[in-house]
């Protein structure tokens, strides 16, 4: 459950970056002054595909595969947990790379990419403590 | 993972709640200050064609005109604003050979307009030339996304008054003169940028400084001193 509002979190984070991208947000709320060069740089964009839009559509993923494994028929299963542990540990190796990208390459330091990296990896952790709890459950 | 019944009844419940409050922020983040969109189409008034012809640059005096019909976004005008441009303006507006005349000529792309209100606002401001150069040469900053944000930068960053750029561009009370603008240079033929009306004849596509030197030449030759 703490995994679905965590993802549904930073699925609206994600969103007000890409709203910001695609123009419809004008100015970012940014404390830390560093959000728009983040957002403006060339390393917002990942293989064709803005980064922003690639954390919308992760995010939604996570979130979906959260509420999935709350059903009632899924309790007794560790597909869900292992599937979250999975996706999130993409998602925490891929957040790594951008927060090079963020730290080394463009020099600037962006509150809402940090707050998004800091949610995926709660994420992947209370996935990790899910896993080892279904398994342990299932034993 | 489970739960009893209840309990996930509080859950989505709680989901519910959360989203519902985040799309609340993201709707307030998106109409709040700053967050602009320029209306196409709008019903064009006297008020907006009145006094207004264009942003001219250089001296009222100079023997030849030319009128420049363009769009920020348009590569092709981005790349003649920067390459050409410099030339033209130095050694024909600068000289008082050429009076420019630059007019808005809206094309398709996201943020043709909302570039063409910004530098209107900034020439309530009497900016203009300066903001105008500054969103050609700032182009990658903002042709991909995030446009609104880069040219309220722009504004910040050349000293301009930001809370009356704010109110400019959130009134979005150039957009009639835009449209004019565009119907005017579609009913003498204009259908592309760069386009340039020199000497009563329009001329599609970027011309080089070499080029519109000639056309100059042509129109008001240079007299030799005697």
């Amino acid at each position: 459950m703490g995994i679905a509002l965590l993802a549904l979190v930073g699925l609206f984070v994600a969103m007000y970056l890409w709203l910001f991208k695609i123009g419809v947000v004008g100015t970012m709320s940014c404390g830390t002054g560093g959000c728009e060069a983040v957002q403006l740089s060339p390393e917002s964009v990942f293989m064709g595909i803005e980064v922003a839009l690639i954390g919308v559509v992760g995010y939604l993923v996570l979130l979906a595969v959260a509420v999935w494994g709350t059903m009632p028929a899924q309790a007794a299963q560790v597909a869900p947990a292992l599937a979250l542990m999975v996706l999130s540990g993409g998602a925490v190796a891929f957040t790594a790379y951008l927060k090079y990208l963020e730290f080394v390459v463009i020099g600037a330091l962006c509150q809402w990419c940090v707050a998004s990296a800091v949610i995926i990896v709660a994420i992947f952790l209370l996935s990790v403590a899910d896993w080892r709890r279904s398994r342990a459950a299932m034993a | 993972m489970a739960a009893q019944q209840p309990g996930m009844n509080r859950f989505y419940l709680l989901l519910g709640a959360v989203a519902v409050l985040g799309v609340g922020v993201l709707v307030y983040m998106a109409t709040g200050r700053g967050a602009v969109s320029i209306p196409v189409n709008v019903v064009v008034t006297d008020a907006d064609t009145a006094g207004f012809r264009g942003y001219i640059i250089g001296s009222p005096d100079a023997p030849v005109e030319i009128t420049e019909y363009a769009d920020y976004q348009c590569p092709s005008c981005q790349m003649f604003a920067t390459i050409q441009f410099p030339d033209v303006k130095a050694r024909l507006i600068e000289t008082g050979r050429v009076r420019w005349r630059y007019r808005d000529f809206p094309l398709d792309f996201p943020s043709s307009r909302l570039a063409m209100h910004a530098a209107a606002c900034a020439d309530d401001q009497g900016r203009f030339l300066d903001y105008h150069e500054r969103i050609y040469a700032g182009f990658n900053e903002w042709n991909r996304g995030g446009a609104a944000g880069a040219f309220r930068r722009f504004a910040e960053a050349s000293g301009m008054d930001i809370g009356a750029y704010d109110d400019c561009m959130s009134s979005t009370r150039h957009a009639g003169r835009i449209q004019a603008s565009l119907n005017e240079g579609a009913r003498i033929g204009v259908g592309s940028t760069p386009t340039f009306l020199v000497g009563g004849r329009l001329y599609p596509g970027v011309l080089s400084y070499d080029q519109i030197r000639r056309l100059v030449d042509s129109l008001a030759p240079v007299t030799p001193a005697p």
